[in-house]
């Protein structure tokens, strides 16, 4: 809509298994260097699902006091980690920040399995000790909002705050929530969305939808598009975003902007069963009529890319219908990564901000896309100008949204 | 072209003493309570053990055994208040993709999540759970989107849809968010409220840890006791409250009953602690300020406060102040009252009930009381509408919320007309 500011992304900050930082995450993503692997964080060989995308070497006391450490969920400490890179990168310091009112800054994240790790210690203690062996943080680190909290708290950002839970989806929908809090007047918004689903009950609630692979072989645990697909691969970590308002950015002297937010567009699935159309390719079509852009304008779309066969068939037909048979580039990195749900829509869209900068396609790894299958699937990195990417994201249940992303 | 504003045609509520609208609104007016001693399980090991419990039947509420199954008791709330407001506005979406959903949870499958932890945990002896006995819900009750999926489905809707989980003001942020939706013409209809059914061991005991609940266990009908002097901590409840919210014009074409319009919302974080409130409430009162500014109007035309009112000494008094802060003189004219009194604290769905409940006070041209105030407090020096309704000339009307994370939120209702 004319006479409406612009939504820029400003900072990155990612925490993932192709890396901690942004830098690495991307040198990984386009070098094809997948990150799934064994289950080590605890004993999965008795399950069905041994593989996931972990992140190595993350050590939250390198990144935050031990008090802290203490009081939050791995999950929560991913954001932090991840908020603090964002804020640094967009050289944005919200408690010194001249002309920046606290209240000026706000938190969406995306959230949705919460505080796994934390909160399966305190059942157990509840279950196997007493209701009095429960820990006086266990009411601030298992819900759904600790990470909305503590990245307020931490950062000093008294503005508009929110959390989104649509699942895989939660990235794109907070992006648009924080869209609307600028539009509100709001001038920086910290948004995204991390997850850490690898503790063992965690593992075994996300069995129950069938939709996990039981391969033991990195290499064919989440192959999208693929004939061979047999499921996806979890994984943990996510990223945080750093958004402003364009105006507003460029008057603090924003250090950098990565790219902007150009539309978006949500939609929820007919009824299982009914016959209708999933939503998919409204969703799209309403953020490219959001962004005034029409599919010929998309140089890249990354794929919400299921890795289950009838899903990834429905994108396909979404896809197909929107840009024609191979119209239209398509990536899914996360096939490096699995499946980090909050956190898997806001990593696209760091990644595609990435691919925007750099005027490279990211791969899609692993997967030997069948030639019946009408996509042009990237599947080593493409370079060329990448000047508008539609990043797609569905959640469990019938979510689905769409982000168009354009050069700053 | 006047702006695009969400009114609200149609309201559903399932409440501990109350299981539906009608009888919701008598019981506040009448002022009991129904708050009692935990009945769902054996809670003599808790220090708190009284909760606002819902008398609550899914088959008599229509739900197939299926659904009684796959849901959670805080979905089959959430889905039985959706049916009732769908049913009560009579709004047909038309088309489905123009109706949206907003449901708010703060903590989302809590029984469902707990119970079958026990059992692949085997009563907690292992941290490897068991797969083999994992139930095929699982994964619903690990999400919180399960409830917005649920309604949606139920309902039919197939515009945007999400669930809201901001802690104990889910409620009021969901409502907020499904009115932003339609402001901004991303909908024209929709089904936003929230649910929570926390009374389960697991959530007594997190806040048995940080003596938040209410320890009054000889007397749990008056165990809920906001802005009293002897108040010592919320009382936990359970129940949902989904409105229909339609956008004017739509809501005026088909002549629909309007019982509300949303003119203002805000919310703001403290950035001071996850559960401590600084007594000066300024970032309440800032909220508040925000959602006059939105609704364009100023603290005289505010006619009743529906307060927070969680009944910790913390809150009340924060609360208070930030009345006075945002409000001005006009905080010692205007009614305040707190319905956790009678229903206790449903956490994430609290905010939507008291705005349910604000709705009918416009309708009905009168305000819930605070029952249990026998005491008054010196530090709580306001209008608190002691233990007896009142009648009253309504004309725009506050809800406040406020929660773990350090979120405030105010939404401002205005009845049919009166703000430009």
């Amino acid at each position: 809509m004319s006479g409406r500011a612009g939504l820029v992304v400003t900072g990155l900050g990612v925490v993932a298994p192709t890396g901690t930082g942004v830098a690495r995450h991307w040198a990984a993503t386009l070098a094809g260097r997948g990150g799934i692997g064994p289950i080590t964080r605890f004993d999965a060989s008795g399950y069905p699902v041994r593989l996931a995308g972990e992140v190595r070497g993350f050590d939250a006391n390198e990144h935050m006091a031990t008090k802290l450490v203490r009081q939050t969920d791995r999950w929560t400490q991913f954001a932090l980690c991840a908020a603090e890179a964002a804020l640094r990168d967009a050289g944005a310091h919200p408690s010194q920040e001249p002309g920046l009112d606290e209240y000026d800054m706000a938190v969406v994240t995306a959230s949705s399995s919460a505080g796994n790790e934390f909160g399966q210690a305190e059942l157990g203690r509840l279950w196997s000790r007493g209701p009095e062996h429960v820990t006086a943080f266990q009411s601030i680190a298992w819900f759904y909002a600790a990470t909305t909290g503590q990245t307020s708290i931490r950062f000093g950002m008294r503005g508009p705050c929110g959390v989104v839970a649509t699942e895989q989806a939660g990235g794109l929908d907070a992006l648009a929530q924080a869209r609307r809090v600028v539009r509100a007047g709001a001038r920086l918004v910290v948004t995204g969305g991390t997850e850490a689903p690898l503790s063992p009950y965690a593992l075994v609630c996300q069995l129950s939808t069938g939709m996990l692979s039981r391969s033991d072989d990195p290499e064919t645990a989440y192959l999208p598009f693929d004939p061979r697909a047999n499921g996806y691969a979890p994984g943990e970590g996510g990223a945080v975003l750093v958004v402003e308002d364009e105006r507003s950015a460029r008057e603090r002297g924003a250090a950098r902007c990565y790219g902007r937010i150009t539309g978006y567009g949500a939609t929820f699935d007919p009824r299982p069963g009914s016959g209708g159309e999933p939503g998919l390719r409204r969703a799209a079509a309403l953020a490219l009529a959001d962004a005034g852009l029409s599919p010929k304008e998309v140089d890249v779309v990354f794929a919400d890319a299921a890795g289950v066969p009838e899903l990834d068939r429905a994108e396909t037909d979404a896809l197909v219908a929107l840009f024609g048979p191979r119209g239209v580039p398509v990536t899914a990195p996360k096939t490096m990564t699995g499946r980090l749900y909050a956190g898997g829509a806001a990593l696209d869209v760091a990644t595609a901000l990435l691919s925007v900068r750099d005027g490279v396609i990211p791969p899609s790894i692993n997967v030997r896309p069948s030639p019946d299958i009408p996509l042009d699937l990237v599947t080593e990195a493409r370079p060329g100008p990448v000047r508008t990417a539609l990043v797609l994201a569905r959640g469990f249940g019938g979510f689905n949204a769409a982000v168009v992303v354009g050069a700053p | 072209m006047s702006a695009r504003r969400a009114v609200v045609t149609g309201i559903g509520v399932v409440s501990p003493g109350a299981g539906d609208t009608k009888a919701f609104w008598e019981l506040l007016m009448a002022g009991r309570t129904a708050t009692r001693t935990i009945s769902t399980f054996d809670a003599s090991p808790f220090r708190s053990r009284v909760a606002a419990e819902c008398d609550f039947s899914p088959a008599k509420e229509g739900l197939t055994p299926q659904e009684i199954r796959r849901m959670d008791r805080a979905a089959q709330f959430a889905v039985v208040a959706a049916r009732q407001a769908v049913a009560d506005s009579g709004v047909e979406f038309d088309p489905p993709e123009r109706a949206g959903v907003a449901i708010g949870s703060a903590v989302g499958c809590t029984i469902g999540l707990e119970s079958e932890y026990v059992v692949v945990s085997d009563g907690g002896r292992d941290w490897v759970v068991d797969h083999r006995f994992g139930v095929p819900q699982l994964y619903d009750y690990l999400v919180p989107s399960t409830f917005a999926a649920e309604v949606a489905w139920d309902c039919g809707a197939l515009g945007p849809a999400a669930t809201i989980s901001t802690g104990c003001t889910s409620g009021l942020d969901a409502i907020g968010h499904g009115a932003a939706l339609v402001e901004e013409g991303s909908a024209d209809v929709v089904v936003a409220g929230a649910t929570d059914a926390p009374i389960s061991p697991i959530s007594v005991a997190s806040f048995d840890a940080i003596k938040a609940t209410s320890p009054n266990n000889d007397c749990p009908e008056h165990a809920s006791r906001p802005f009293d002097l002897n108040r010592d901590g919320f009382v936990l409840g359970e129940g949902a409250a989904v409105l229909v919210l339609e956008e004017r014009e739509h809501a005026r074409r088909r002549g629909a009953h309007v019982y509300a319009e949303v003119v203002g919302f805000a919310n703001r974080s403290n950035a001071f602690h996850m559960t401590g409130l600084k007594p000066d409430g300024r970032e309440m009162a800032e909220a508040i300020t925000r959602a006059m500014a939105s609704a364009r109007i100023g603290p005289q035309r505010i006619s009743y406060v529906n307060a927070h009112g969680s009944g910790t000494r913390q809150n009340d008094r924060h609360e208070t102040a930030a009345f006075k802060r945002s409000l001005g003189p006009r905080a010692y004219e205007v009614p305040v009252s707190s319905i956790k009194s009678m229903i206790g604290h449903s956490l994430g769905a609290i905010g939507a009930l008291e705005i349910a409940a604000c709705a009918l006070a416009l309708e009905h041209q009168a305000v819930p009381p605070t029952a249990n105030l026998t005491t008054p407090d010196p530090e709580c020096d306001l209008d608190y509408v002691p233990r007896t309704a009142r009648d009253a000339d309504l004309d725009v009307v506050l809800s406040v919320g406020s929660g773990f994370g350090g979120f405030q939120s105010a939404m401002l209702l205005a009845r049919p007309g009166r703000v430009a």
